[in-house]
């Protein structure tokens, strides 16, 4: 039963701790936003894994609460970003002139 | 009879914590925000999922049950709404490699006109014909 929740928390750990790597090298703000997004999750799932490692309840309504912190800190500032596209002034609807994607600058340079 | 139940949800937890592993490994090895998005999706649906069973099978009491049934829904309701909103930003702010897209519908050259954009900021007022 040891070996398991070694086993759990580790593979668990891991998968926060390259969340985190990309959250800190995300050449762009939407990775970072995917990064968070998968992150939150996460730790809703090692929250989930302690409540049921150990036989406690205390941890649930935790999850609740961060299962919708996830989807509303996700959504706004997709919705934010999505503010900051500039409309032609021609009125067409089009997109014109986004400002300049990181990986971009990164595959010309 | 109550260590099948205990391997069961081992076996469930399990499952979920390597999803996580995957999702984390996805999003440091793949190329954009899509594939990271794709790579990022997976603890999200079947991983939750997963791990709730599991949790849901240890702990007792029907009120942990029915709140860890509220988080699965709640991950199955809100993980199609988010991944559509960044992908469309991720798409129209060209943080895209299209270079790597196989089938890309949206492409200018093949529409006639541009899609109208639903949340890119407010339209401008028209005062054209209003006199």
């Amino acid at each position: 039963m040891t070996v398991v929740t070694y086993v759990l928390y580790g593979l668990i750990g891991g998968g926060a701790l390259l969340a985190l790597v990309r959250l800190a090298w995300g050449p762009s703000l939407l990775d970072r936003v995917v990064a968070t997004d998968t992150l939150l999750v996460i730790i809703s799932a090692g929250l989930a894994v302690y409540a049921a490692l150990e036989r406690d309840p205390t941890v649930v309504p935790v999850l609740v609460v961060v299962s919708l912190l996830a989807f509303v800190g996700s959504v706004s500032i997709a919705r934010y970003v999505g503010g900051m596209l500039r409309r032609s002034a021609s009125g067409d609807g089009r997109d014109l002139g986004l400002p300049q994607a990181a990986e971009e600058r990164e595959a010309r340079s | 009879m109550t260590a099948v139940v205990d391997v069961v949800a081992m076996a469930c937890l399990l499952a979920g914590a390597f999803l996580c592993l995957t999702a984390g490994l996805g999003l440091v090895r793949f190329p954009d925000v899509l594939s990271r998005m794709h790579a990022g999706t997976k603890p999200q649906v079947l991983g939750v999922l997963l791990v709730m069973v599991g949790a849901a099978i240890r702990l007792h009491g029907w009120s942990n049950v029915w709140m860890l049934l509220l988080v699965a829904a709640f991950q199955l309701l809100t993980a199609p709404v988010s991944a559509h909103m960044i992908s469309r930003v991720a798409y129209r702010r060209r943080h895209v490699r299209r270079d790597l897209l196989l089938v890309d519908e949206f492409d200018a050259d093949q529409q006639q006109s541009g899609d109208a954009p639903a949340d890119a900021g407010p339209e401008p007022p028209a005062t054209a014909g209003r006199g």
